[in-house]
């Protein structure tokens, strides 16, 4: 049978698989596994990292299978699906007639409950806010009150409660959101290189008003005059073009590579790190590149080869995304990465993004305005906590945060400051809902 | 799939079953006109909603119990008169019988034994009429590899679907003369709602979604019985080669 992990497979705690089909299971499914283990959580595709998808029982409800659209409205792009559909899914469904995401992660297996419950926040962050603020309802189910209509207007205590709440408010069980709308499925894209964190800020604060897509890569290794280096790329999706009128909206090929299975030790070390990451960055010759691009490598670099994440091996390995208000952004930012070279650990993609000042309806909504760093680290226990420590503090002494979404070690005591509101999801929580995340940061 | 080509108007009969979801929505997709037979009203009416949007250009719906064999010729004249002919008609219903109940529970088996082959039965004769008159079409059913070979743990269903085969085999003997095809489906492990408390390996579990693709593949190549995933075909050969001394011995 299977057993489900995280994304990072660390924490290793397999989850038991529960399946719910249809919205009048949920309450049979749940309650069955509440009986013998008092609590569960809702899995949708597992694409967080830490343990914020973990249940502390270890039985999860899984949704996949309900994963029906309920209603979609083409001529205002207003859909509305059971929570389990997947993005990849609804992409290929509207992308055909004219419609994409409002907003996406980096990668589209992701459930729709799974986007609300981490208020998903993608590279237009800086002019769309987060995927929270294209919800115009949603259906909870909730054990306590059975399922409950709820947006801006109708419980919104719930409402706000339920985007960016971690799962714990109740059981999404369909959600509308309104479309945006492309011409074609192509995106025009930019990529300039640049040599340090200054010529960052300078290129988001030139590009990012003029362009939807806005993100950069750096090469987290590189040290003394190379620090900060890396590229910068922007995007916007390309118009029609009168003279192909039939290829205009057209769905990426199905072509995935696939890691069979765990390879006995982690694939990746200091050594194929720096290697790689020196690569990239002189991969682009020329300073600034311009192409059209097809909008799945644009959107979903990684999503092409499935199961990237068994690279690690069995120890897992673990995200770290921050993000650093606007005010203090260069500078802590330069910091963090400083600390990192030092440890000589560090990603394949460290991934910064600057983030706008729209706000989220979610009360526990990640991104703020100002800067996001996120990056991934293999696990190793002792190297990654003395790491993270230090990364914490200095996070920490600027009033950023951590993403819950992505996170498996921050500390009760950083979580609580950070995200004062918890105290209102606390008291709003399904008590038959309950991750291990939570249990962490809260207890 | 040459969408011109392809057939566009499907009767599905048991169309809230998880694998009859995942072919509907691959007709649905390519445009088809789409008649959905199943005994849940509300389920049928979320689905209609759901392969509307993917591409469906018509869903009409029919609620109906397996054992209302009274309302057999209803359904098939509702389903005629909605879209003139019906290329393709997919009976994808059935139960997975507790075998252990079985033994002791004979109420129980008879049931279990009736919904999976005599109201199968019941519709094949209904429809294969009503395609005999038509001169043209598929029918098309799903079995189960558990046809194959009888076994200790679950014979009840393996017997039912037996049933369905030889009737199956014969009754394509009979339409195949009057141009009309029969293709028996029989799929392994697939992770469906009927088969979500089980067990089952997970190496040797198909999504609803790929056997889907082979069913619609099935269909339009006019194959006469399709193994869902092919490696079943295999394991299946190697089960009804082990001799009976040795069979009757294993706990399958
Ligand atoms: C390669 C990659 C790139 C990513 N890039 C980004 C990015 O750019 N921006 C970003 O914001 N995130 C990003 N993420 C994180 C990802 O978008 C989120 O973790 C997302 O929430 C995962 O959705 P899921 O369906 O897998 O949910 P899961 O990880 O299974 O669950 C996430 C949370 O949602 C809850 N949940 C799921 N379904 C329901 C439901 N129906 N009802 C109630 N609660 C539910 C779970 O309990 C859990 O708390 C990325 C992840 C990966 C693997």
């Amino acid at each position: 049978m299977v057993e489900l992990l995280s994304w990072g497979r660390y924490p290793r705690q397999p989850q038991h698989p529960h399946a719910v089909f249809w919205a009048d299971e949920i309450s049979h499914v749940l309650g069955k596994i509440v009986e013998t283990n008092k609590t569960s959580l809702i899995y949708g595709m597992g694409r967080s990292y830490g343990d914020s998808c973990l249940a502390v029982s270890n039985q999860v409800v899984t949704t996949q299978g309900m994963d029906r659209i309920l209603a979609a409205d083409w001529e205002t792009g207003v859909i509305f699906a059971q929570a389990g559909l997947s993005f990849a899914e609804l992409i290929q469904i509207t992308l055909p007639r004219g419609w994409f995401l409002p907003v996406t992660p980096g990668t589209k297996y992701v459930s729709l409950g799974g986007a609300v419950a981490n208020d998903v926040h993608g590279k237009n962050h800086h002019v769309m806010g987060t995927f929270g603020r294209h919800i115009l309802r949603l259906f909870l189910y909730r054990s306590d009150e059975g399922i409950v209509e709820c947006s801006r207007h109708i419980r919104s205590d719930l409402f706000v409660a339920t985007i960016g709440g971690l799962g714990l408010s109740g059981v999404i069980v369909a959600v509308e959101f309104q479309l945006r709308p492309i011409e074609t499925s192509r995106i025009n894209q930019t990529s300039i290189r640049f040599g340090g964190l200054t010529e960052f800020f300078q290129l988001t604060a030139s590009h990012d008003h003029t362009h939807e897509y806005t993100v950069a890569w750096i090469d987290c290794l590189a040290t003394g005059q190379n620090a900060g280096r890396g590229h910068y790329i922007m995007g916007n999706h390309a118009k029609a073009d009168i003279a192909h009128t039939h290829t205009q909206l057209t769905l990426a090929p199905h072509k995935r590579m696939k890691i069979p299975f765990d390879p006995p030790f982690s694939l990746i070390n200091t050594l194929s790190l720096r290697a790689f990451n020196t690569l990239y960055y002189h991969k682009q010759q020329q300073k600034q590149i311009s192409r059209c691009v097809s909008y799945d490598p644009f959107f979903y670099p990684l999503d092409s080869l499935k199961h990237w994440n068994r690279i690690y091996g069995h120890a897992g390995f673990q995200q770290y995304q921050c993000v650093i208000p606007q005010r203090d952004g260069q500078t802590a930012i330069a910091d963090i990465m400083q600390e990192i070279a030092k440890s000589g650990s560090g990603s394949f993609l460290a991934v910064l993004k600057q983030c706008g000042d729209i706000i989220s309806p979610g009360l526990l909504s990640f991104p703020m305005h100002g800067v996001s760093l996120a990056l991934d680290f293999p696990q190793h226990d002792q190297k990654n906590t003395q790491l993270f420590n230090r990364l914490d503090r200095l996070v920490h002494e600027v009033g950023g945060r951590l993403y819950p979404a992505k996170d498996a070690h921050m500390s009760a005591e950083h979580f609580q400051q950070a995200y004062p509101q918890w105290q209102q999801i606390e008291a709003m929580r399904d008590p038959r809902l309950f991750s291990k995340f939570w249990q962490r940061v809260t207890q | 799939m040459n969408a011109t080509l392809s057939p566009q108007n499907i009767l599905i009969i048991g169309a809230t079953s998880g694998i009859a979801e995942a072919v509907a929505r691959r007709y649905a997709s390519i445009g088809a006109n789409l008649f959905l037979v199943a005994r849940n009203s509300k389920k049928l009416a979320i689905i209609s909603s759901d392969l509307i949007a993917r591409g469906a250009t018509n869903v009409q719906l029919f609620v109906l119990n397996a054992h209302e064999y009274d309302l057999l010729p209803q359904m098939v004249e509702q389903a005629w008169a909605a879209f003139g002919i019906i290329n393709v008609a997919l009976i994808a219903y059935g139960t997975l019988p507790d075998q252990t109940r079985a033994e002791t529970d004979l109420d129980y088996a008879i049931t279990e034994f009736r919904t999976n082959a005599e109201s199968v039965i019941a519709c094949l004769t209904i429809l294969a009429n009503r395609f005999e008159t038509q001169g043209y079409g598929v029918i098309s059913v799903i079995g189960s590899v558990a046809s194959d070979r009888g076994r200790g743990s679950n014979y009840v269903y393996g017997s039912a679907k037996s049933a369905i085969e030889s009737f199956t085999s014969g009754l394509r003997s009979r339409l195949y003369k009057k141009g009309v095809h029969v293709l028996l489906i029989k799929p392994g492990f697939v992770a469906t709602a009927m088969t979500a408390n089980l067990n089952l390996p997970e190496k040797l579990t198909a999504s609803p979604e790929s056997v889907a693709i082979n069913i619609q593949n099935a269909i339009s190549h006019r194959k006469n019985v399709v193994y869902t995933p092919s490696f079943w075909a295999f394991i299946m050969l190697i089960i009804k080669l082990i001799p009976n001394i040795i069979f009757k011995r294993l706990s399958l």
